[in-house]
């Protein structure tokens, strides 16, 4: 109880201050449409890579919506490298506040903040011709997926930035790892259209377990029992990189 | 009872033994004054005993408490204004104050009276719903005072509190916590690297010095245990002769103390008036050449060169690299 109501707080504290900074809000609405868009046109004269969907644009919804809540949930660390700075979490860590809570309303706002944009894109995908197959059920899985994608990120991100408390090398980390994964998934091409290892690579890569939950649940319309794994899979990522976020604040506080 | 104890703590960073062995008692209601310059090790001392980071060794009791064993129940009864202000700057003042209000326990109509209250109490009621990214550097260690009383505790700790305010704010800011050591049931434990901060606020100081305690006592009884007046000389072209003049006032009658730094020679003297005209003739007979001469009261900068051998400004500047 105590852990849900300081976890409460923080997100209440996570969002305001975010609306408070409207040029942000204004980046994450218009980014994730930037890739949308411009991905969308790049590869939309390539046949092969729709992956059985309608369009290039239908195949690509989804993974866009995976990208975008990977990379907010990999940059998510930013905010917390921020409080460092200001001394905020000095001040929770003196105070009898559940360490966990610290982390569990940062994840929690990383995969708030994917569900929106996920709606976002979706919504404008609509206009661009995009079906989503799976009905209702589809929907959510895509709000899911891109939810637990961010969350699962966004622990550790918060992990790292705990371990090196510098913004510098949290760009460095934040890139080192988003963008290799990114390209070893299903986001822009479909598998079948991959190089053999880089597609067997990518089974392991959390990224694609999200990729391959939203585009069943959007091109598709099925393979429910094979989306559930996926989703089950990145609970247990988001479950295990909270705790080695909570777990890094150890470190964090032997450094002090 | 001692609201804070303190036995034996010891801390040691990579490559700095930043606590060696320090020990102290503080009581209750008073305000006690770790004194030292920069890089001492008064700034890990108060995060230990804050619960922000574990001794090496050692054993602190804060209200009672273990601060390792139960530092859960330390965080209730302790309130923490660190070196570095802990203001959310993207939220107001009161926002800043209820989000501490709520992790500290408080909740509703108690809360937002207590929140009223301290914004009056430290001159933020017409700031304090702006948001804190516009306050200047003197509102915002204000605003970290409240934070740190919100839940009532039992002791404060204050680290380097002045620090970066303006001489203004920095008046105020001691005004400010005469009124809370005012309160009997307050405990204060402060830090800070100003010789005259420690004079005028603490009841009873500590000097740090390279992560041990030199010394301890009211500020009266140390600068007691040292009589007489310091003289400082100032000389010109010494081409390497310091300890020359070193040596020639340490002849002197009545002249104890004598250290040479740089261009500088200081000695204590019964009375400084009677020395000088002394001093400045031999050292001209002698060939040097005085630029100025100062005597001064003892104050806790001679406390500290007295019990550490080293100049408190020297050791400041340094501990910042």
């Amino acid at each position: 109880m105590k852990l849900l109501r300081h976890t409460g707080w923080m997100v209440v504290r996570q969002l305001r201050n975010l609306i408070r900074e409207p040029i942000w809000v204004a980046l994450m609405v218009i980014q994730p449409l930037i890739w949308l868009l411009l991905y969308g046109q790049l590869f939309s004269r390539v046949g092969a890579l729709r992956g059985g969907a309608g369009s290039y644009v239908e195949f690509l919804a989804p993974g866009i919506i995976c990208m975008n809540a990977f990379f907010g949930g990999s940059w998510s660390g930013m905010a917390m490298i921020m409080d460092l700075d200001r001394h905020v979490i000095d001040r929770f860590l003196a105070a009898p506040v559940s360490r966990f809570a610290i982390i569990l309303s940062q994840v929690v706002r990383a995969g708030l903040i994917a569900v929106l944009q996920a709606t976002l894109l979706l919504l404008i995908g609509l206009a661009l011709g995009v079906r989503v197959h799976g009905g209702v059920l589809g929907w959510l899985v895509v709000f899911a997926a891109s939810a637990l994608l961010a969350m699962a990120f966004a622990g550790l991100s918060h992990g790292i930035a705990l371990l090196v408390r510098k913004q510098a090398s949290m760009i460095a980390a934040a890139n080192f790892v988003g963008l290799p994964l990114m390209f070893l998934s299903a986001i822009l091409i479909p598998p079948r259209q991959m190089p053999h290892w880089i597609e067997v690579l990518s089974r392991f890569n959390p990224v694609n377990w999200g990729v391959q939950a939203a585009r069943n649940a959007v091109v598709v319309g099925g393979d429910w029992g094979p989306t559930g794994v996926f989703l089950l899979l990145l609970l247990a990522a988001t479950a295990v990189t909270s705790l080695f976020a909570t777990w890094c604040f150890r470190a964090y506080q032997r450094s002090i | 009872m001692d609201a804070i104890v303190v036995e034996e703590l010891r801390k040691r960073y990579k490559d700095v033994q930043a606590l060696d062995g320090v020990s102290f008692a503080v009581r209750e209601g008073e305000v006690f004054g770790l004194l030292g310059p920069n890089g001492a090790g008064k700034s890990t001392a108060v995060r230990t005993l804050a619960t922000l980071t574990q001794p090496d060794s050692g054993r602190a009791l804060v209200a009672g408490e273990d601060v390792v064993r139960n530092a859960n129940r330390v965080r209730s009864l302790i309130g923490y204004v660190s070196q570095d202000s802990g203001v959310d700057w993207e939220a107001t003042g009161r926002e800043n104050l209820l989000l501490q209000g709520r992790i500290q326990g408080l909740a509703g109509a108690p809360l937002r009276r207590r929140v009223d209250e301290l914004l009056e109490l430290v001159g933020l009621a017409e700031a304090a719903d702006r948001i804190a990214r516009g306050y200047s550097g003197g509102m915002k260690r204000r605003l970290d005072i409240a934070i740190g009383l919100v839940h009532r505790p039992r002791v404060l700790f204050l680290d380097e509190p002045t620090t970066g305010l303006d001489p203004e704010a920095r008046a105020a800011m001691w005004v400010e916590v005469e009124r809370l050591a005012a309160q009997e049931s307050l405990t204060i434990l402060l830090t800070t690297h100003y010789l005259e901060e420690a004079d005028r606020l603490a009841e009873r100081v500590a000097i740090v010095s390279h992560g041990k305690i030199v010394v301890e006592g009211t500020p009266e009884e140390l600068k007691a245990n040292l009589r007489g007046e310091l003289v400082t000389v100032e000389l010109v072209d010494l081409d390497g002769r310091l300890g020359e003049a070193v040596q020639i006032v340490a002849g002197l009658d009545g002249a104890s103390e004598v250290a040479g730094d740089g261009r500088l020679v200081r000695a204590r003297v019964p009375n400084g008036a009677q020395a000088i005209p002394t001093i400045l003739s031999t050292l001209d007979g002698r060939g040097f050449d005085v630029a100025s001469v100062t005597t001064a009261r003892p104050s806790l900068d001679d406390v500290y060169l007295h019990y550490t051998g080293r100049d408190f400004a020297t050791e400041d500047e340094a501990g910042k690299r």
